[in-house]
């Protein structure tokens, strides 16, 4: 088969992403092996790998199925807890002792349980359209965490107890979940390897996943959906497609991140936490996956490195995300920026002609930062 | 007794709710989008009063006034700098700039009044408290009530006679229709960010009047909350955010008197969700179709 | 009007039960699309009152109308954009009753958009692809695992999608943004898109509006070819008189939401009632 300029260049894309994922990890885990790594870094590792995973997910429903889902930690919570109750359950209970065993399947676990609580919340949800979507979703968010709240889990006796609201479990019951408290006595298992191997799955899934009938099916219901309608495609399928997909995601990078630390308690999980991840996503470019990649890594690592920009990091979001969106939706703006970077493009262009490799990932990496405005009606 | 206090809390904080669902209705009706930022305009009233009180030492009323100016200028300059450049754009694009805007002010907030929790001092408002038999109501509810009472019926009179309140009216309608008629569309837009902000400066008092906690994020849960009144009662509908707003304020302290003060929250963004699953128009709204 | 009936092979028509015309060719088939007191009303106003049509199997039929006159809502109506308040639309025999857009689509109904509604940021090749998303599946464990059953499927997917792009000579564009070409070959593309449906009925809503008079002949000639290559009928909505006398062969004239006329092009254009429509009254006229 001819392989055609676009498929090029979709195909340069992804070798780039992966390269730069697979890179870094090389580059750190040697940086680990050699002791080189500073302390602070070490332990950004694993939340790094989630953020990452977050922001990808995040950017499947915002970016590819062009919808606003303003709860994504809410999926996040439901995997961390998940993947707490389980790693207790199996030490507690059935005495598994392999760390590597356990954390996989709690991850597993985590993934499986958001994906349901996903796909019980995306059948209401994805019947609306716009603004209703976005703020039914923030809803959603906000009942999951007043649930987790309320929500008491133990062990002991050879069985597994839970209640929910404020009735006592049984004496002796060694809590796993403990209300406000939240998840408690976390062995802390997660690794940066279970981080990178989460990684390297998200971007399969989800590029895999954009390249595909199924993802095509998505894209075409994000620009126009009674056209995607016309041509008989199942819009719901393909909404829900995209949305439990990410769903299944941020839960399994929730169990990650729950299980790297000693507790998890819901305000880790609030509203703020969905418009971090969004803020990843948009910095990164709407429908980017790499651009994703690489914003939430750098605005992971920004605060831990300048603390000046830890005190203001929140400030510099909001306004991150009232100009960017401006500048990619505004027409006049867009024709100014545009003539001003002419110059820069038509040196990649004549650079294309010389390496037209290079050049299609360049242009595909403008292209889909373009791609965004113009789908109002 | 304990029934019918939960009864007059309820209407109190529904009409509350009323009051911010009013600003967003307005909005949402004409420039047909979702303001995020309108919770945190009543939370920079509420702190504009607060300093006019404590530190100015304005009059209550003056006090009131002052946070309405500073809310009306500040919303109309939201609308113009960050809105207005995307009336174009995707409802996504303008839905993230509105999130984008909430947190700016809230962060401002942060770092002028700092995170500690201030406590909204006593005035006129919430100074007294009536006895009726073995019922208690604080001054605070009646005013609240009377108040939202006031701004409906003034509001909907305003949109039905005046020549604004019809301009806004016409282009909730149809933009571009309005526009052809020679009315000014961004003008028309600028006064109901106005109407909606000097609104919320109310809100902002008459809320931590009742609630005097006031921090940062103090307007954002209400907002969110009267949002979800504003789509209960049917969005762009004047009545409909007033009706929308009390019954969530009823439903809200019911939910938490007798189901779980936990679980409030959760019972509030519940009711949100059947609304829009059963029906969407919400209880007096007008149902939109897609043109094709 | 010496070229109007360029493309309009002397098709003798016939008269059905239903009080329709159709070409005699089609006669004793089973009609692709049959519309029974077809209607809809919004608030009390009757967009569209007691609709009769009937569309032989390979019959290319024009729905003309002065502004307003309901044209459009007769395509949301068959597409079932909208849900009819009264009769009943049948697609080569089935009836439509209670089948949303894509159950319709799948009946082998395509259509194109007055407003032009293509998959803006996606490529060309993308957007007929859409249309084949019925006729060439794999399923979404193949694509993410990329399975033997992908590799396969896409190049079937590609090559249909460049024999498609043949028929208007797209097969350049086919990895420009669609939401960048022109406003012509944005029409044409639609009209690709549509056909890579498979459909039995193509709807066409003004396909061509903003061409220019050369593109507008060209258009002709490709409906015409389009109608002999698939052996489908097509049901167009214009107002570019040249085109519809020219190259259909039933036409039936709509106003105020209820059908004034049905006949050849000779017919319509002689008809006293259609002219009223179009120029209004004589008196008035002259008034």
């Amino acid at each position: 088969m001819k392989m055609t300029r676009a498929k090029r260049s979709k195909i340069i894309y992804n070798i780039v992403t992966f390269a730069l994922v697979i890179g870094a990890f090389f580059i750190l885990q040697s940086m680990i092996d050699a002791k080189t790594i500073s302390r602070s870094l070490k332990g950004q590792l694993v939340p790094i790998c989630c953020w990452i995973v977050m922001a990808v997910s995040l950017n499947l429903v915002i970016g590819i199925s062009g919808e606003l889902s303003l709860g994504h930690a809410g999926f996040m919570s439901v995997g961390a807890y998940t993947g707490a109750v389980i790693s207790g359950v199996l030490v507690n209970l059935y005495g598994v002792q392999d760390t590597t065993l356990r954390l996989v399947i709690a991850i597993a676990a985590g993934g499986v349980m958001a994906g349901i609580v996903g796909a019980l919340i995306g059948i209401p949800v994805l019947r609306l359209r716009g603004d209703y979507l976005a703020i039914v979703t923030l809803a959603f968010g906000e009942i999951i965490r007043n649930l987790v709240n309320v929500l008491y889990i133990g062990t002991g006796d050879g069985r597994v107890y839970s209640s929910i609201l404020n009735k006592k479990l049984p004496e002796g019951v060694t809590m796993l979940v403990d209300g406000a408290k939240g998840a408690v006595k976390i062995k802390p298992i997660s690794t940066f390897m279970a981080g990178f191997i989460l990684i390297l799955i998200t971007l399969v899934v989800v590029l895999n996943l954009v390249n595909s009938r199924a993802g095509r099916a998505i894209k075409a219901t994000r620009d126009n959906r009674i056209a995607a309608e016309s041509m008989g495609v199942n819009v719901t399928k393909y909404k829900m497609m995209a949305f439990v997909t990410a769903a299944v995601l941020a839960g399994m990078a929730g169990a990650l991140y729950g299980l790297n630390s000693s507790t998890v308690v819901p305000t880790q999980f609030t509203f703020n936490q969905s418009i971090n991840v969004l803020v990843f996503v948009v910095l990164g470019g709407l429908g980017n996956i790499l651009g994703s990649v690489i914003s939430a890594t750098a605005l992971t690592v920004l605060p831990e490195v300048l603390r000046a920009f830890a005190d203001y990091r929140m400030l510099v979001y909001a306004v991150v995300l009232i100009l960017v969106m401006i500048f990619t939706n505004n027409p006049t703006i867009r024709a100014i920026t545009s003539r001003l970077f002419a110059p820069l493009k038509s040196f990649f262009r004549r650079a294309a002609k010389y390496a037209p490799a290079v050049g299609g990932a360049v242009k595909e990496l403008g292209g889909e930062e373009e791609g965004e405005e113009q789908k109002h009606e | 007794m304990i029934f019918l206090d939960n009864l007059i809390n309820g209407l109190s904080l529904g009409s509350i709710y009323a009051i911010i669902a009013l600003g967003y209705t307005m909005v949402y009706g004409i420039a047909k989008m979702l303001n995020f930022a309108h919770g945190d305009v009543i939370m920079v009233g509420a702190y504009i009063a607060f300093c006019a009180l404590q530190y100015w030492g304005f009059p209550p009323v003056l006090a009131i006034v002052a946070a309405m100016a500073v809310c009306t200028a500040l919303g109309v300059t939201i609308e113009g700098l960050a809105y207005r450049p995307l009336r174009q754009a995707a409802s996504l694009a303008v839905l993230i700039t509105a999130i984008g805007m909430s947190y700016l002010l809230q962060n401002t907030a942060l770092m002028i009044w700092g995170a500690n929790p201030k406590s909204f001092p006593r005035t006129f408002i919430n100074g007294t408290t009536l006895r009726i038999g073995q019922l208690s109501v604080s001054s605070a509810t009646i005013i609240t009530i009377l108040a939202n009472i006031v701004i409906m019926i003034a509001l909907t009179l305003f949109t039905a006679k005046t020549k604004m309140g019809k301009a806004m009216r016409c282009v909730s309608e149809d933009r571009g229709a309005a526009e052809l008629m020679g009315i000014n569309v961004n003008r028309t837009i600028s006064v109901t960010f106005a109407i909606g902000s000097a609104l919320a400066a109310i809100a902002g008092v008459l809320l931590c009047s009742s609630y005097p906690i006031l921090q940062p994020t103090t307007g954002s849960m209400p907002g969110i909350k009267a949002f979800t009144a504003a789509v209960f009662g049917g969005i762009g509908s004047i009545p409909g955010a007033m009706l929308g707003g009390v019954l969530l304020g009823v439903i809200e302290i019911f939910g938490k008197a007798y189901i779980s003060t936990e679980l409030g929250d959760a019972i509030v963004f519940a009711v949100l969700i059947v609304v829009l699953l059963v029906k969407p128009s919400g209880l007096l709204g007008k149902q939109i179709r897609e043109k094709v | 009007m010496s070229n109007q009936s360029k493309h309009r092979s002397n098709t003798k028509m016939v008269p059905v039960p239903s009080g329709s015309i159709v070409p005699e060719r089609d006669f004793n088939e089973i009609p692709v699309l049959e519309t029974r007191h077809l209607g809809i009303e919004f608030g009390g106003l009757k967009a569209v009152d007691d609709f009769n049509l009937t569309i032989g199997k390979t019959e290319i039929a024009g729905l003309i109308g002065p502004n307003g006159a309901g044209k459009t809502t007769v395509f949301n109506l068959i597409t079932k954009v909208y849900e009819p308040t009264s009769g009943a639309a049948l697609i080569n025999g089935r009836d439509l009753h209670g089948l949303n857009i894509v159950q319709a689509s799948k009946l082998g109904l395509a259509r194109t958009f007055q407003n032009i509604r293509l998959f803006g940021n996606m490529t060309v090749e993308e957007n007929v692809r859409i249309g084949l998303h019925n006729q060439i599946k794999y399923d979404m464990f193949s694509g993410i695992l990329r399975l033997p059953r992908y590799w396969i499927q896409e190049n079937k997917q590609h090559e249909k999608t460049l024999e498609l792009l043949h028929i208007f000579d797209m097969e350049k564009l086919a990895d420009e943004r669609a939401g960048s070409l022109p406003y012509g070959v944005q029409r044409r593309l639609e009209i690709v898109r549509a056909l890579a449906t498979n459909p039995k009925l193509l709807l066409l809503d003004e396909p061509a509006a903003g061409m220019n008079p050369r593109e507008t002949e060209e258009l002709m000639e490709n409906i015409a070819k389009i109608r002999d290559q698939f052996q489908i009928a097509i049901l167009l909505i214009e107002h570019d008189m040249n085109l519809v006398m020219g190259v259909c062969e039933g036409i039936c004239v709509l106003n105020f939401g209820r059908v004034i006329a049905k006949g050849t092009a000779d017919e319509i254009q002689r008809n006293p009632v259609v002219i009223e429509a179009y120029l209004g009254k004589k008196k008035e006229a002259q008034a």
